[in-house]
């Protein structure tokens, strides 16, 4: 026994003794606190002072990522930048899973409905990504509805692939049939009897929907659709950046897209954490 | 395999193909009659008319029809490789397709072929090595690339070798003055090295991480103690146990890639201004060029069907074990 134990300390989390689940829910506490913080600072920032005394600074304590051409603090627009990145991607996210969720329990409806679903999402993958966002940003005219939009609309087909499998599988157990013979109409059960067993799915989708959802509005905004540029968002900071690089100042380019990097990262590990808490096979270890 | 099952392969696929095709067709148009863009004021540009000239153009252009007649027709041009005229370039959409797309596959072949060889090797040396340096390494290289903006990782990497050591000219096709025929074969490979660069490094990640994590299983499995209880050991091992099981997912894997690369494409051909299909794109897009935009969208689903088509192809013609089933779905 005790032989055993030493063997474990090594293994064992750096403040104290913890098991998987501990860990695993102070490392979601942790990236959420991050994610909301920077959120929340975000709302404070209403104007950036524009000093041109300052113009073009490299990072310093005072500018910890340096100044832009109008002596902005790119410090405090990054911020800004990632506040308003996430409030796309939460909107776009809260779209294209409602469209998954909806997708998904109307293959559990009847063959010509899974066939369906399957059809729609075939014609939304079959057609590169960053294309299609383009296409639905100007089919809603461009501007910030089109970003989201277009975001929001194209993001759902791999939870929808996820869900619409996981009905097919549930579809065929024997509830299911008692149910339908039991008179209960198709709605019925697909929102009390196989919405109820694809949660834990919708929530890990969500969550790993996130990253991708900010990712393609910083693309989609550095190409030009979209925001416009005096909105502080991470593309356009980016590809206002483009302007200045062959004078030097890496620090524009650089730390935004650091930034960003760190956040879907964050996502990323939250994402990954939730999914070990929620599969059975490994909450328990 | 007998002819019979090739050809009801075949057969499958051309008609899921053709009813595809139609359904990106109408769905594109429709999306695209459902915008505000005018027609006739994206053709103008802003040019003062008079009120009869408009109303030749609006009948040029068929602002009025109806969006059936519109789509009919727009599926028989379609049938006919008849895309109309583009507006930004003054062409026909499809000659100035083949210009672009060319220029792109140039820079797409290369980094798909690139980062499929790399992503494997350095996945086969991580899944090795597993738990060492390298290993981690590697894993902390791919999450940082699959989590970073390829246009990003592009703007990095044109400041760091073409202003930065002052390598490789910093954008465009040819060198300004030169016309794109007179180019020589240095001027266009100097500048498709950077583009090359930036995709084949974003797009090894997820073959990498892939195979590392294959190999470990395969590493991990009964037949590979069997094997290393009769003294084979080494590279011979990986070679004969690990690398022929995984070769072939790996393969159908990077087939499977050819939707981001299109999309990494359209990215950092904007960030290296090279004259691809992508920076079209996002011209056709923002100057509301909508037969040049219509025209890349069919273009780029073929291109996805494309590569779907060559992984199911790798994956039923190539692998010895499938070979001899049926083709089922």
């Amino acid at each position: 026994m005790i032989k055993k134990n030493k063997g474990n300390d090594k293994k064992q989390w750096f403040l104290y003794p913890a098991n998987l689940r501990t860990k695993t829910i102070i490392i979601i506490l942790i990236s959420a606190i991050v994610i909301i913080s920077i959120f929340i600072a975000s709302t404070f920032i209403k104007d950036i002072p524009t000093h041109f005394i300052n113009a073009n600074q490299i990072p310093s304590f005072e500018h910890p990522f340096g100044t832009d051409w109008m002596g902005r603090d790119m410090f405090q627009r990054t911020i800004a930048g990632l506040g308003l990145s996430l409030m796309v991607g939460f909107i776009a996210s809260a779209i294209s899973t409602i469209i998954s969720i909806i997708l998904g329990l109307f293959s559990s409806f009847n063959r010509f409905a899974d066939e369906a679903v399957a059809g729609v999402i075939d014609l939304f993958s079959s057609i590169p990504h960053i294309i299609l966002i383009i296409l639905v940003s100007i089919m809603f005219g461009g501007g910030v509805l089109g970003v989201i939009m277009g975001v929001g609309l194209t993001h759902w087909t791999p939870l929808s692939r996820v869900l619409r499998s996981e009905v097919k599988e549930i579809r065929t157990k024997e509830y299911i049939q008692l149910a339908e013979n039991l008179g209960k109409n198709k709605i019925w059960i697909a929102t009390k009897h196989i919405l109820p067993l694809i949660v834990s799915q919708i929530i890990v989708g969500v969550i790993l929907m996130f990253p991708h959802a900010i990712m393609h509005e910083a693309a989609i905004t550095f190409l030009g659709f979209g925001l416009p540029p005096h909105q502080p968002a991470i593309g356009v900071i980016l590809s206002e950046s483009m302007n200045y690089l062959a004078s030097g100042s890496w620090w524009l380019a650089f730390y935004p897209g650091m930034s960003l990097l760190i956040v879907v990262l964050l996502f990323d590990l939250i994402g990954e954490n939730v999914e070990k808490l929620l599969n059975p096979e490994t909450a328990q270890k | 395999m007998n002819k019979n099952q090739i050809l009801k392969f075949f057969g499958y696929k051309l008609l899921r193909f053709v009813i595809l095709m139609i359904a990106v067709a109408i769905f594109s148009f429709v999306l695209l009659d459902l915008s505000p863009i005018d027609p006739v004021s994206a053709y103008l540009k802003g040019t003062a008319v008079s009120e009869s000239q408009r109303a030749i153009l609006e009948s040029y252009f068929g602002v009025n029809v109806p969006l059936t007649t519109k789509i009919y027709h727009w599926l028989v041009e379609l049938m006919h490789a008849n895309l109309g005229t583009s507006l930004v370039y003054r062409a026909p959409v499809t000659d100035v397709i083949i210009e672009k797309f060319s220029a792109s596959a140039v820079l797409m072949a290369l980094s798909w072929l690139l980062s499929g060889i790399f992503g494997f090797l350095i996945g086969i040396v991580a899944g090795k090595n597993k738990g060492s340096m390298i290993d981690k390494a590697v894993k902390v290289y791919c999450y940082a690339i699959q989590s970073a903006p390829p246009f990003w990782v592009g703007m990095l990497i044109l400041m760091i070798f073409a202003i930065y050591l002052g390598w490789f000219p910093i954008g465009l096709g040819v060198p300004i003055g030169v016309k794109s025929t007179d180019a020589t074969f240095i001027d266009w490979a100097s500048r498709l090295v950077l583009p090359t660069l930036t995709l084949s490094l974003v797009g090894l990640a997820p073959i990498a991480m892939y195979t590392r994590n294959e190999l470990i299983q395969v590493l991990s499995s009964d037949y590979v103690l069997f094997a290393k209880s009769r003294g084979e050991k080494g590279w011979d091992l990986i070679k004969n146990h690990g690398i022929r099981n995984i070769l072939l997912p790996a393969v159908t894997l990077q087939f499977l890639s050819f939707s981001e690369l299109f999309g990494g494409a359209v990215m950092v051909e904007q960030v290296f201004s090279y004259p691809g299909i992508g920076q079209t794109a996002v011209a056709a897009g923002l100057q509301n060029d909508v037969p040049l935009f219509l025209g890349i969208v069919v273009i780029s689903a073929i291109f996805v069907f494309v590569g779907n088509l060559l992984a199911d192809l790798s994956y039923y013609l190539i692998n010895p074990r499938i070979k001899e089933s049926e083709f089922s779905d």
